[in-house]
């Protein structure tokens, strides 16, 4: 299918706060297997210097997948979910983040290009706190495949 | 330099289970139905859990949980987990491609699932200095 370039540059309003609890960095690290204790231990993340437990790397995609409906679900856009391929991924990070944090997304669409029957879609999140400190940026591409 | 190969089995139960804690339930990760009538050979892992597993490797490689500064992939070839008690296994290696002099570490990443590349431009910047 084809995506419609105009939509570049377009940002979205701010989400609603995410807060990230122990118990679900407990169980994010559990499914993937990270085992390291300052994920499940308060007082093992504290003596490496963070107020609570840590996250691990990939855990801000959790709130960023869910503030992406934003983009996939305009209608204005209309991307079928149902032909949604993962295309690249990348977190830049300026601190871990951690229990207690309140998140806010805000998504820029920041690439549209259409090849081969297929749209690409480069997504680029904003993730900060409610006070407004920056802790990561999340690049996603999805590829909308195109009727074979 | 090589870092030493991590090597990770993945069951459909851990399928499963990063889909509850991920939120991620696209049936393709759990229903055969649903992945063969998309064109898939079978049930595939999210591309996000094979990314996670990387991150530990990643994370284990610097010695600690909080070292990852930037870390990117992409997705090129689907993860097929069958439905045994074996399921697959993905082979996570790296070489360090640079030290910063500002005490960063940058890692070229392969994942291989059954020989075949499951992920390329896989990078990582870790901090190695605290």
């Amino acid at each position: 299918m084809s995506l419609d370039p105009s939509f570049v540059g377009r940002t979205y309003p701010p989400t609603a706060p995410y807060q990230v609890g122990r118990e679900k960095i407990r169980e994010f690290a559990t499914a993937v297997g990270a085992t390291d204790p300052a994920h499940h231990d308060p007082e093992a993340a504290r003596a490496l210097g963070h107020p609570d437990l840590v996250a691990p790397p990939t855990f801000p995609v959790i709130v960023t997948m869910a503030a992406s409906r934003q983009i996939v679900e305009d209608p204005a856009l209309g991307v079928d979910y149902s032909r949604v391929v993962h295309g690249d991924q990348r977190f830049a990070y300026t601190r871990p983040v951690v229990a207690g944090d309140e998140l806010v997304c805000v998504n820029t669409i920041e690439e549209i290009t259409n090849r081969g029957g297929h749209g690409f879609l480069t997504t680029r999140t904003d993730v900060s706190t409610v006070g407004g400190e920056p802790v990561v940026a999340v690049w996603s591409k999805i590829v909308v495949r195109g009727e074979a | 330099m090589e870092l030493p190969v991590q090597t990770y089995r993945v069951t459909r139960a851990d399928l499963v289970r990063y889909a509850g804690a991920s939120g991620d339930f696209n049936p393709i990760h759990w229903s055969d139905r649903t992945a063969t009538g998309v064109g898939l050979p079978g049930v595939i892992a999210h591309g996000m859990f094979t990314m996670a597993l990387v991150g530990r490797a990643v994370a284990g490689w610097a010695g600690a949980p909080d070292a990852v500064v930037d870390f990117g992939v992409r997705f090129t070839r689907p993860v097929v987990v069958p439905d045994t008690d074996e399921g697959t296994e993905i082979e996570v290696a790296a070489v360090v491609k640079e030290v910063t002099e500002d005490g960063l570490t940058r890692l070229d990443i392969t994942a291989t699932c059954q020989g075949e590349k499951v992920l390329s431009q896989a990078r990582a910047l870790v901090r190695t200095t605290r």
